[in-house]
């Protein structure tokens, strides 16, 4: 079945993405990501460094369509919240054609909450993407990227209990570009304030 | 035996003082980078495997870093593969023949191994050599040239380890040279040739002319008389400046030889190679030498392909270094030796970053030469090479960066003071090189705070902005602004450098509000509007639309199916400005009406219609102009052709020296023909089928069902065959078509240019025209492979004797490159 996926503005029109992710035939694709072959790495969590990707390589199955299409994705985490896709598809056009770029979103407030992936075409490109964007910066901050298991509706939203990515949950340093402090460090702040007099 | 198995164990420990574990796995080039993290799975199999694993290991690592020296390890490793030879001796070779061909930049190291292991065992020294022959004609059988000049460099410094004669080498030499004397080939397979023998000079020349000085003499005055009378029509199209000040854009040969002859001047002294084979002399004068097999070079096939030409690239020489060791000069035979290790050890490593930087800044010998430069120097070179850059550019941003992570309190001068000398000279430097350029220093610009001393350059604020160097800073600006945001470009750059800031990328809608309510297309705008807002369906719009009056228009006309250019404009504005908010939004936005858009551009005038609009209202984001563009040709809304006839449009014609039209059209070339490509694949995958499909019913004997089964599948595929092979011819006449399109455009707009110079009695050198005829250029290096296929085509069609001589010379240019 075709899937619809929304953009993600709370705020302009909603306009809905058509399942017709045009080849380059013309050939109609459904955006059935039948994961054949997943290379899945550790994810590598480094409280110090700010950033989390996940890139992804599927072929498409046999059964579905005639030719294989190599659909990459690499899921990156921003450290900075106000990261545009314009600068994602700047930085990641440098080890290939884009495909496509989803932005991550808080699952409460819908807004972006610094991760994301980013799709490409071939193999090559995402594994450029690794050996040569993997590490350097974007904004000011390093970014990291790793091979991600496929895209699926719903894996766009963060997984932390507040509706942000689950790093941000436990981060202790105040940081303005990400919210502040992290959710847990923002619930002891008043019992400190408490304790001052 | 198990004991003599442990007993080795501790020695190879003790020996080379290396812990022994799968991690070296991490760093064998031998094994493919996939197999490497699975390394430790293999710890628990078979002792031999093991062994095998940990004699390529040793072999690998020998040469790096050590508590031991060099002499020692080597000595060490040398006994260690001398007793295993018995049991592991193919194993062994298969080793030492890869790393012959897979390390260059550690070349005499393998040889002294090699010479050790033949002073202790003269057939094991025999059996290498053979071996290594057969290796370099299976190089070159499969077009592997730089591989093969790594195998007759290591057989050459064989003769230094007197594990091969002197005579036969030259023998060698003499017939590769020979190929000077065959008719009716590439000259670019005899520049390989005497190239091959040239670039052995530095390691083996004095050992050669000790022993066969008046053959090497005779080499050496055939090799001149080749050069002398080689044909250089190419160069000016590989040179990175088109100015001989400060430093000549040499061709690489005539570098070569002018080191060469400076080398021989000087005796031979060659004193900048590490020889570890010195220290072993007297064992290895002991040994047997052994004669290389007369070697024939294969003969020219039609298949071959030949290393391009190239150009030396220099921006340092000896003054600008200005403390420390003094860089050797350019026709010194160091410049060559260092310049070739770190190209080497650039490509074993490129693929890891940090090895790649870490093993740069190890280079021995590094104390008597200004090594920063050499690195900089080489690395520039790289990415400025023409036709392309060895590898990917984004590869030498990340490597500079790492670079000066490991050096901070070195390297970032060096390269600032080559990104200066850099932008001196722009007024002369290759419009391909300075994209790279841009590319290149907004990218390490964005990982450093965009920190830079724009004051420096504020002379670019004096001169005529067309010219290179304010355009080279406005460029520059626009992709640092990509890669952050527009009011963070204008903190950055001191006031006087507003001409240069790019414009705020925002839409620019034609019907924003009842300030445009006297334009024809308003009210349709707003219903248009309303119909998206209100989710109407495509069919809805289309009825809408037809209420659209055509400017063009008789009174008397169809269905209203006609290109009406006000429908595409009220259509395309709206739709656009609704979904302005991001990339996202637009994607979307095509992808929904994506029937609608179709519709409106099914004509050529439609589609360049489209393609003016999505310009007027995207014009200062140019950025979103060309993510557009893209979509619209995936999807099939405008076709390649299309597009290259928009971008050399007069609508156009002010943008023409802007880097993103540029970057679209080799974006639209490159779509075209990995589309090419894609079909003639599933071609050949078809053919494969059907061939295996026709084996299997031979094989599979008389079973009538089978039978009728696979007749029926062949059938199918030999359908599916025929409508392959139909969509290749027309895929390929779209892409012939489309080269086609694009050099009669620049064709015509570079003769108006230079029949207005002449008449009216102007030079024709402005920025423009250099911008133009480096654009020309560019399309012919940028896709030389595709465009081989259509040489008779063009030369039959578009450039022809008639053709003004300035035009004609670039593609006379192109032609000499693989001649």
């Amino acid at each position: 079945a075709s899937q619809q996926l929304d953009t993600f503005s709370s705020t302009a029109l909603k306009l809905s993405l058509c399942s017709r992710v045009g080849k380059f035939d013309g050939k109609k694709t459904e955006r059935q990501c039948v994961a054949h072959k997943i290379y899945v790495k550790k994810h590598i969590i480094d409280i110090f460094s700010v950033l989390i990707f996940l890139i992804v390589y599927h072929k498409r199955s046999p059964r579905v369509g005639k030719f294989t299409e190599d659909i990459l994705l690499n899921f990156l985490k921003f450290s900075n919240f106000f990261c545009h896709c314009e600068q994602v598809h700047e930085l990641f056009s440098k080890s290939g054609d884009v495909k496509r770029i989803i932005i991550g979103l808080d699952k409460i407030k819908k807004t972006a909450c610094g991760f994301c992936f980013v799709e490409y075409y071939t193999r090559g490109d995402a594994e450029h993407a690794m050996r040569f964007i993997n590490g350097t910066r974007l904004d000011d901050r390093i970014i990291r990227t790793d091979w991600d298991a496929g895209f699926k509706e719903g894996r766009q939203f963060g997984r932390g209990k507040s509706g942000g990515q689950v790093r941000d949950e436990y981060r202790q340093d105040y940081d303005p570009a990400r919210g502040g402090y992290g959710k847990l460090a923002q619930q002891h702040r008043p019992t400190e304030v408490r304790n001052s007099f | 035996m198990k004991y003599l198995r442990r007993a080795l164990k501790t020695s190879i420990e003790l020996l080379l003082g290396v812990a022994v574990c799968m991690r070296h796995q991490e760093n064998n080039l031998l094994i493919p980078e996939r197999e490497r993290g699975q390394a430790h799975k293999r710890r628990r199999t078979s002792e031999p495997i093991e062994i095998e694993d940990r004699l390529e290991s040793l072999i690998c690592r020998v040469g790096e870093k050590s508590t031991s020296s060099l002499e020692s390890n080597l000595e060490g490793l040398a006994g260690v593969l001398e007793a295993d030879l018995p049991n592991y001796k193919s194993k062994i070779l298969r080793i030492l023949c890869a790393v012959a061909r897979l390390l260059p930049e550690k070349l005499t190291v393998y040889t002294t191994l090699v010479g050790l292991l033949n002073a202790r065992n003269y057939n094991f020294g025999g059996e290498f050599v053979e071996a290594m022959i057969r290796q370099l004609k299976e190089t070159l059988k499969n077009n592997l040239y730089s591989e093969a000049v790594y195998l007759v460099r290591f057989l050459s410094d064989l003769v230094n380890c007197h594990v091969i004669a002197a005579p036969s080498m030259v023998a060698m030499f003499e017939n590769f040279v020979s190929v000077t004397q065959e008719e009716d080939v590439p000259q670019v397979r005899s520049d390989w040739f005497v190239y091959v023998v040239l670039s052995c000079l530095p390691w083996v020349g004095k050992e050669l002319y000790e022993k066969k000085d008046v053959e090497m003499d005779r080499l050496l005055s055939q090799i001149e008389g080749y050069l002398k009378r080689r044909v250089k029509t190419h160069v000016p199209m590989l040179q990175v400046w088109t100015a001989d000040k400060p430093h000549p854009q040499e061709e690489y040969l005539d570098c070569l030889w002018a080191q060469i002859q400076k080398l021989k001047k000087d005796r031979w002294q060659e004193r900048h190679i590490l020889r570890p084979y010195i220290a072993f002399d007297s064992v290895l004068c002991e040994a047997l030498q052994h004669n290389l097999p007369p070697f024939t070079p294969p003969g020219h096939m039609p298949d071959a392909q030949y290393p391009m030409p190239r150009v030396i690239f220099r921006v340092f020489d000896y003054t600008d270094a200005p403390e420390g060791p003094v860089m050797p000069g350019s026709h010194s035979v160091e410049r060559f030796v260092i310049e070739e290790n770190l190209h080497c050890i650039i490509k074993t490593h490129w693929k890891e970053r940090k090895t790649c930087a870490a093993q740069l800044l190890s280079y021995p010998g590094k104390n008597k030469i200004p090594l920063n430069y050499h690195i900089v120097e080489v690395i520039f070179g790289e990415l400025f090479q023409l036709p392309s850059p060895p590898h990917i550019d984004v590869m030498y941003t990340t490597l500079l960066i790492e670079l000066c992570k490991l050096q901070p309190g070195s390297l970032p001068q060096v390269l600032a003071q080559a990104t200066e000398m850099l932008y001196m000279r722009l007024d002369t430097m290759n419009t391909t090189c300075i994209d790279r350029l841009i590319n290149w220093f907004s990218h390490h610009l964005s990982n450093f705070q965009f920190r830079w001393s724009w004051d420096d350059w504020s002379d670019c604020l004096t001169v005529d902005l067309e010219k290179p160097k304010p355009k080279f800073v406005k460029e520059v600006l626009e992709k640092c602004m990509r890669l952050s945001y527009h009011q963070r470009i204008v903190d950055i750059v001191p006031p006087t450098f507003s001409a240069l800031i790019p414009a705020d990328p925002i839409f620019t809608y034609k019907y924003p509000d009842e300030s445009a309510s006297s334009l024809p297309g308003y009210p349709m705008s707003i219903t248009v509007s309303n119909a998206i807002k209100n989710r109407a369906s495509n069919e809805e719009i289309l009825t809408v639309l037809k209420e659209v009056p055509n400017p063009n228009q008789e009174d008397d006309d169809d269905e209203g199916e006609s290109f009406n250019p006000l429908k595409i404009d009220v259509f395309l504005q709206t739709l656009l400005n609704l979904a302005a908010k991001s990339f996202s939004h637009s994607f979307s936005a095509l992808g929904k009406f994506h029937e609608i858009l179709k519709t409106l551009a099914n004509s050529d005038e439609g589609k360049l219609h489209l393609l003016k609009v999505l310009y007027e209202v995207w014009r200062n984001h140019p950025q979103m102009i060309a993510v557009l563009v893209d979509k619209l040709i995936r999807t099939q809304v405008v076709d390649c052709a299309a597009v290259a006839n928009w971008l050399f449009s007069q609508d156009m014609a002010h943008e023409f020296t802007r880097l993103f039209i540029w970057e679209i059209l080799h974006s639209t070339i490159r779509k075209m023909n990995k589309h090419v490509q894609k079909i003639q694949k599933e071609l050949e995958e078809a053919k494969d089928k059907l061939e295996k499909q026709q084996h299997k019913r031979r094989d599979s004997g008389d079973d009538e069902d089978m039978d009728k089964n696979s007749e029926d599948e062949e059938g199918q595929l030999e359908e599916q065959i025929e409508r392959l092979q139909e969509k290749v011819e027309s895929a390929q006449s779209e892409q012939k078509n489309l080269f086609l399109v694009i050099f009669q455009r620049f064709i015509m707009l570079l003769t108006e240019h230079l029949v207005r110079c002449e008449t009216g009695s102007v030079d024709i050198s402005t920025p423009w025209y250099k911008n133009g005829i480096e654009r020309l250029q560019q399309i012919f290096l940028m896709h030389h492979a595709t465009i081989q296929q259509y040489m008779g085509t063009l030369e039959n069609l578009l450039f022809t004797a008639e053709l003004d001589h300035h035009i004609l010379a670039v593609y006379q240019q192109f032609c000499a490159l693989q001649l």
